[in-house]
């Protein structure tokens, strides 16, 4: 429910889309939100960036009624307004994009866009309504999507259509967008700016949050920097540029360009050829790919998430099975039998680290420097006798690495769960590389990670390749590969579409290779 | 043995079919309210029990089977409650709810029974008006001289207890409202994605009560056939893992009414076998033991729980209680 009520004087012409007063909120000890006073302009593209944890999702999940603030005041066109709970966010016009979809997967796109807005008990006269109005939307901006097909068949780029086409049935005036761009390839992020510069232009408002500056820089009218739940600054994009935004974000200068050497090659180390692996269903999820690894380089893995990189690390990393050949240093692996596991392959000085650290990586209900150890726990440096493990050794040894990565707090007895995102990430980073290994397979490095985390986890990555080892780097981040990566092959359904030496490419080329264009058209 | 009694015997098995699914085919529907909704329902078995048992008693006071069956409605919506505010508000685990709920129907009904009837357990015998009785369909007696179709229609189809009718006409009713109505939309939405529903602005919680409820009612239903129609009086522990059977026949369904219409129709059907015919003599080379055809039924939940017929893929919520993330 939403009581429009108590109009103030605020309602002069020009009376900002959004405008909040002073909120707070708190999640237990955790101040998320504090003291945060914002003015969207009506008809703006307005960013919000800040690091992971700076309280920009508890921000918006507030003016979506998720939650309630603790203290503050929001106003909808300059009318104060109450926004108990998500009704009352769709009635005041603010329609959300969430990060992971709000999505039903085995409905229809139709089904989707009406439910909780059907316009009576039966749903046959909605779903007729909603086909005609998803028309005339798609015309109007670019939103063309099949109103009958299974969401879960749908592309990613073409869920979050279904997304904004869901906030606009709603007759959504303010748009709120929830790092919209981490699951799209360059192309599809482009398409999706132009439908939102589209929709800015027919008066529609948009909030976009973010943690990429050069989305900020290419999107948007005006940008508000949020640090340790506080709004540090709000300022015109044409007036900012990044470096002083991420000094904004992170408290500090940061260095947003990777410092590196041009790679000392080695030998090949790693030999991959017509490697391929079948999931669950027997589906082929890596049709015979090939490639090398020498030492000292660092091999970049592009392409849109689920094209079979997860699966690469896999059957490297001994997770799952696989048919082809993976060779180190000329030495073939197991990649079906007995030695075809995680123990085996550190055993031949490969180290992994995960793309999901949570699942894979970690465990989260574990301490640090239990997790510290985890796969190197038969180590005999671990061993006090046959049957008892050195847990002052391991303790110890947590406790440097700890001080070697700046893990914060550097409290070894804390559990995995309680640090943040970077900080879980260096845990297993220090784990992996303070074993100094021959391979060091990477996921995601700095998923979820803090520009500053970013930082130094890019310099310890291209540290161990300056001592001379093979590393093999899976991202989703374009400016990651291209910054930190001297050698790039692109993966598209299970195949690499193409290779390049990172120096002679660039993101229009690499981004078009990642949409699936031949070699020759790209 | 000619063609005639071949017949017969058909048409007897069919009866006995039908007869026999009709708790199944309830039980079944309400466990498929409850997890489309994403609430696990392992309790089936005992809200069936328990409304058994009150209904029995309710009937053999009033002498009305039909205020029995409301009585065995009632103690299994108390059930349903009791788990819908374990699973849902208190957010537990909604099997340890299931399971300790069946512990305490099959406690409460005999601690209950012994105290009201001291019959170990049992209630005094449905009389007269106290229990249900078949219903005639029109023109059965005329139609069963017509060969074929007359039998079928007078012995199989006609000549049931109401509540048999009452489940067979829940089947597409369930499927209408499941698959046409806003109502059903939700509810699947829950049980699939239930944040995808509250960022809608539709309340979560109020969905799954519903469901939940709805399988009590269900549930109350197959627990009034049992004691009121099947039989004549509640006797110990009567439901004989029919609750589980229903699950099996759930998952075997994969969560569609009128697949979950068959998949009791085929439990009802090997329950009939072993029961009319307790040996099978295989073209006089050597009989099948009465035990493994009682076992039948049994045999093939486990093979379908244990996953051997095809992947059956639950609603995806099943079983989490919806939070809200941070």
């Amino acid at each position: 429910m939403s009581e429009q009520s108590t109009k103030t004087g605020r309602q002069e012409t020009a009376a900002p889309a959004i405008e909040l007063i002073g909120i707070s909120k708190a999640f237990g000890p955790v101040q998320a939100n504090k003291d945060i006073s914002m003015s969207v302009a009506k008809g703006a593209i307005h960013g919000i960036v800040g690091e992971n944890g700076a309280g920009k999702s508890t921000l918006m999940s507030i003016l979506y009624g998720f939650y309630k603030a603790d203290a503050g005041e929001i106003f909808v066109n300059g009318v104060a307004t109450q926004i108990p709970d998500s009704q009352a966010a769709i009635k005041a016009g603010i329609g959300m994009v969430h990060q992971h979809f709000m999505l039903v997967e085995n409905f229809t796109v139709l089904e989707n866009i009406i439910l909780g807005v059907e316009d009576g008990a039966l749903i046959k006269p909605s779903l007729a309504k909603a086909r005609s109005v998803l028309l005339e939307l798609a015309h109007e901006y670019e939103l063309e999507v099949d109103p009958d097909e299974i969401v879960e068949n749908l592309s990613v780029g073409h869920q979050q259509r279904v997304e904004i086409l869901k906030a606009l049935y709603r007759q959504a005036d303010i748009l709120i967008l929830d790092e919209p761009t981490g699951v799209l390839t360059p192309t599809e992020a482009e398409h999706l700016f132009r439908i939102l510069r589209n929709l800015r232009d027919q008066g529609k408002t948009i909030i976009l949050i973010t943690h990429k500056l050069k989305e900020i820089m290419n999107a948007t009218d005006t940008v508000s920097v949020m640090r340790r739940g506080k709004m540090t600054a709000t300022v015109k994009t044409a007036e900012t540029s990044p470096p002083e935004l991420a000094e904004l974000m992170v408290g500090r200068k940061v260095l947003l360009q990777v410092d590196k050497s041009p790679p000392k090659l080695g030998e090949t180390v790693l030999e991959v050829s017509d490697l391929r692996v079948r999931n669950e269903f027997g589906v082929e999820r890596l049709k015979g790919i090939s490639f090398n690894v020498r030492a000292g380089e660092i091999l970049g893995i592009a392409g849109v998430a689920g094209n079979g990189q997860s699966e690469l690390l896999e059957v490297l990393g001994g997770i799952c099975t696989g048919t082809g050949s993976i060779k180190v240093h000329g030495d073939e692996l197991d990649l079906t039998g007995n030695h075809s596991d995680g123990q085996s392959r550190r055993a031949r000085g490969i180290a992994h680290v995960p793309e999901d650290r949570q699942r894979l990586g970690l465990i989260m209900d574990f301490m640090a420097w239990e997790n510290a150890c985890f796969g190197y726990h038969h180590d005999p440096k671990y061993q006090k006798n046959w049957l008892m493990m050195d847990n002052a050794a391991i303790l110890a040894d947590a406790a440097a690495k700890m001080e070697n990565f700046d893990i914060r707090p550097p409290n070894p007895r804390l559990l995995a769960q309680n640090f943040s995102g970077g900080n879980q990430q260096k845990i297993v980073l220090a784990r992996e590389i303070e074993r100094n290994p021959e391979i060091l397979l990477v996921g995601q490095p700095t998923r979820g990670v803090d520009i500053g985390a970013i930082e130094f986890i890019h310099k310890q990555i291209v540290a161990l390749r300056d001592a001379g080892k093979a590393i093999l780097l899976v991202s989703v981040e374009l400016d990651e590969i291209l910054s930190l990566t001297d050698r790039v092959a692109v993966m598209f359904d299970g195949n690499i579409q193409g290779e390049r030496v990172t120096a002679e490419t660039d993101e229009k080329e690499l981004g078009l290779m990642m949409a699936g264009a031949s070699e020759e058209a790209a | 043995m000619d063609f005639a009694d071949l017949f017969l015997q058909f048409t007897v098995t069919l009866d006995m079919t039908i007869r026999l699914s009709t708790v199944l085919i309830l039980a079944c529907l309400a466990g498929l309210f409850s997890e489309r909704a994403g609430i696990f329902d392992i309790g089936l078995e005992g809200k069936m029990l328990i409304a058994a048992f009150f209904s029995a008693a309710a009937a053999y006071h009033s002498g009305n089977a039909w205020i029995g069956v409301l009585a065995g409605i009632g103690a299994s919506m108390v059930f349903a409650l009791i788990h819908g505010l374990a699973s849902i508000t208190y957010r537990g685990n909604q099997l340890i709810s299931g399971v300790a709920l069946n512990f305490l129907a099959s406690g409460l009904t005999v601690v209950i029974g012994n105290a009201w009837y001291q019959k170990g357990g049992s209630t005094p015998p449905l009389t007269g008006n106290g229990r249900f009785h078949e219903i005639t369909l029109p023109f059965a007696d005329l139609l069963r001289d017509v060969p074929m179709l007359g039998p079928l229609y007078a012995d199989v189809l006609s000549g049931h207890k109401p509540i048999v009718y009452i489940a067979f006409l829940v089947v597409p009713l369930s499927w209408w409202v499941l698959f046409r109505t806003r109502f059903g939309l939700r509810l699947r939405a829950v049980g699939e994605n239930p944040a995808s529903v509250d960022t809608a602005g539709v309340s979560v919680i109020r969905q799954r009560y519903a469901a939940v409820l709805i399988a009590g009612v269900l549930c109350g239903i197959a627990g009034a056939y049992l004691s009121t129609s099947q039989a004549a009086s509640f006797g110990k522990e009567m439901t004989a893992g029919r609750g589980f059977i229903a699950l099996a026949a759930l998952i075997f369904s994969k969560w569609r009414p009128f697949y979950a219409l068959m998949a009791c129709l085929l439990f009802g059907l090997l329950e009939a076998i072993s029961n009319l015919y307790p040996s099978i003599d295989v073209i006089g080379l050597f009989s099948i033991p009465v035990q493994f055809t009682q076992a039948l039924p049994y045999i093939l939940t486990v093979v379908i729980l244990a996953g051997f017929v095809g992947k059956a893929i639950p609603p995806k919520a099943g079983g989490a209680p919806y939070v809200k993330e941070r």
